[in-house]
């Protein structure tokens, strides 16, 4: 039977000292679990090594670690797939981040996920009066939230937030996903008090960076990130809500720049995010507060002909032909009823097969592209978006 | 290699030494650029926040006219956001015909069409998969013997790695380091290299965001690094312009000159920092160009 080599973190907080890292060789078949190789090491070395589970079986998110350095289901990860991220032969395994350390590669859920889970009202509140029977949902509705009913609770994307690490009072990947499961639920009462409470937090909604940490992090699909953009999406555009973070505001503007000049007119997204949607918004009070307090920054700038006066009063913007386009496209879609707009899932519609005979394009068209042909795109290789339907798409 | 040439909002705006250190290194590494000046913003993930459909159809009619240029190879980047934002409306795009032809009807209107497929490939991914380190290493006029170089390589390019089809085929989250190296630096490994600036959330927690900055500037202060490289510019906003402001915030002197990735490789390639524009970057980049006392005259005030 083959041999892996576990590097585990040891760490007791009672005992007064520094964490160690702690090296046992176990005998398992490759395709068994780096849970399975910890509990030998515990049954045969040393039984003092602290590590959480239940299910064994990727479905109770009991034994998150991070594994590598990345985050993992511990019963999830095979030992011949963990061996390929080790970098010296050895598997390392360690608690998760972000949350403090109980015992070895245990980690306090309850200080840190299940007090942020609890800060987002996780269930659901009755619409009035209350049905005589059962509630009647859209089926779309509940497809639309079964992306975010996925997650077990296993804290791996709290693990590697990095908007946490240094901001540990955002509410984080895992709360919010799970507030969108109650803000894509028509049976819910309080959608808009939900979003306004979330968007006026300075550690809510807008406090997510976009890194797609969680999206990676994720076992299960989830995606938290695509979450946390829906719920802006519903709070910023569906309720217009302006909250004290900028970040409706934020998100309107950088919208209405494109669609007035085609591309980003950098230097009026700031006074607009604070101010408002308007070119007069580096007048009002917020956005004046925040220029005077950027004008080291604008000065230097200036200074060194990173930004030119011209640059900042006069926008690059696109040829008038091409404004037109981009501002027939903006009506056309943002002109949509509620209820035509088209929102792709691909964690639900997943990937069409490889060679389907493509919508848009002639049949010739994709052939063409497939071969390279003359003065046009070579054809996508292995490794671009969509090219691998294969695995389960996670956003 | 003929390329359609994506340069971003940002490149064209704050950041002007980055379009035009583009401009200088192409004709050294053979790349003829066609400017995709009629493409309108990627919408960094913003519009994307706002309307879906919306940054989908903007982005396919760049895609568009990307397919549209004559004899390119492929669509290149030099925006590791615009590579992200992108590649995930091509995704969505490319995984469902239906919906392909859905946004291919508002683009119908001006007579355009994105056909499913499209390369769209930072420069980074271009240097390494498509002119080879070993090509690159050969055009190395000014090795960048002892300058220690800290990859950051910016959210929207590392991840999801199955989107952005990182593998072990393609490791893509490793090219910067394998170009540092090609050029004659020595790599930095350093906590912040795959981390987030913190520039999304500038506008909405500056103090967030500048600790983010700050914290990764100081982890490459700490490791020795003499300067940063970034492909994204945004990124090079947090972590150059607003350095003095994440100085404040961190409480210590950070001084980290920070790098866009042409202007690492036009130095090596012999190009003078001035060309560069280096004189412009919010921190000078003393620590870069003093290892060549003929390189340091060449900058402004240096």
């Amino acid at each position: 039977m083959p041999e892996f080599t576990l590097r585990l973190r040891r760490y007791d907080p009672d005992a007064g000292e520094a964490p160690y890292w702690d090296e046992h060789t176990i005998e398992l078949e490759s395709h068994q679990s780096v849970l399975e190789g910890i509990l030998q090491a515990r049954a045969r070395f040393d039984g003092s090594i602290g590590i959480r589970c239940s299910c064994r079986a990727a479905i109770c998110g009991s034994c998150g670690v991070r594994i590598n350095g990345q985050p993992a289901l511990a019963c999830h990860t095979h030992l011949d797939q963990a061996m390929t991220g080790a970098r010296d032969g050895v598997i390392e395994v360690e608690p998760m981040g972000n949350m403090p350390v109980i015992k070895d590669l245990i980690v306090d859920m309850d200080a840190v996920h299940w007090a942020k889970i609890r800060r987002v009202t996780p269930w659901l509140i009755n619409k009035e009066p209350i049905p005589e029977r059962e509630y009647i949902v859209p089926h779309e509705a509940m497809v639309d939230v079964t992306q975010s009913m996925a997650c077990i609770q296993c804290g791996a994307c709290v693990s590697d937030c990095l908007s946490m690490e240094v901001d540990p009072l955002f509410i984080g990947p895992a709360a919010l996903a799970k507030a969108y499961r109650f803000v894509g639920d028509p049976r819910d009462a309080q959608h808009f008090s939900r979003l306004k409470d979330l968007a006026e937090d300075p550690h809510g909604i807008y406090d997510c960076t976009h890194c797609f940490k969680c999206i990676e992090a994720c076992p299960k699909g989830v995606a938290p990130m695509s979450q946390i953009m829906r719920l802006r999406r519903v709070a910023g555009r569906d309720h217009q809500i302006d909250d004290g973070n900028n970040g409706g505001r934020h998100e309107r503007s950088f919208t209405n720049l494109v669609r007035d000049y085609g591309i980003l007119w950098e230097a009026e997204v700031l006074p607009r995010s604070y101010g408002g949607d308007s070119r007069l918004a580096k007048l009002s009070p917020r956005a004046g507060g925040e220029l005077l307090e950027s004008l080291p920054v604008i000065a230097k700038a200036l200074l060194r002909g990173k930004v030119t006066p011209k640059g900042v009063l006069k926008p690059h913007r696109l040829p008038k032909d091409d404004l037109k386009q981009i501002k027939r496209i903006y009506e056309t879609i943002e002109g949509r009823e509620a209820g035509e707009r088209f929102e792709l899932n691909l964690y639900i519609s997943g990937y069409d097969e490889e060679q389907e005979g493509a919508g848009g394009a002639t049949p010739d068209a994709a052939s063409d592209a497939a071969q390279g042909g003359d003065g046009g795109q070579q054809g996508a290789e292995a490794g671009q978006p969509g090219q691998s339907p294969e695995g389960s798409p996670s956003r | 290699m003929k390329v359609a040439y994506w340069p971003g909002c940002v490149s064209r705006g704050f950041t002007p030494e980055l379009h035009g250190s583009m401009d200088k290194v192409a004709p050294l590494l053979d790349l003829e650029l066609v400017e995709l000046d009629r493409a309108s913003c990627c919408g960094a993930g913003v519009i994307a926040e706002h309307n879906q459909e919306l940054a989908d159809t903007l982005n396919a009619r760049t895609f568009a006219l990307a397919q549209q240029v004559e004899g390119a190879e492929l669509m290149m980047n030099i925006c590791s956001t615009c590579q992200g934002a992108q590649t995930e409306c091509q995704e969505r795009l490319d995984a469902n015909a239906e919906y392909r032809a859905h946004v291919n009807e508002t683009l119908g209107e001006d007579g355009l069409t994105y056909e499913k497929g499209l390369t769209n490939k930072n420069l980074l991914w271009l240097l390494v998969e498509e002119i080879g380190l070993e090509e690159l290493r050969s055009r190395v006029k000014r090795p960048l013997t002892d300058l220690r170089v800290g990859p950051f390589y910016g959210c929207y390019i590392v991840r999801p790695t199955d989107r952005l089809g990182i593998d072990e085929a393609k490791p893509r989250d490793t090219y910067l380091g394998q170009v540092i190296e090609a050029l004659g630096g020595t790599v930095v490994d350093y906590a912040g290299a795959y981390k987030c600036c913190g520039f999304p959330i500038i506008t909405m927690n500056k103090e967030v965001s500048l600790r983010q900055a700050g914290r990764h500037l100081g982890d490459a202060v700490a490791a020795a690094a003499d300067c940063l490289v970034t492909p994204c510019p945004l990124c090079h906003l947090n972590l150059d312009l607003q350095q003095p402001l994440a100085e404040r915030m961190v409480g210590s002197e950070l001084r980290m000159p920070v790098l866009h990735l042409p202007q690492l490789l036009g130095l090596a390639l012999g190009l003078e920092p001035q060309e560069l524009g280096m004189q412009r970057h919010v921190v000078k980049p003393t620590s870069v160009i003093d290892w060549s006392t003929s390189v340091v005259g060449g900058v402004n005030g240096g």
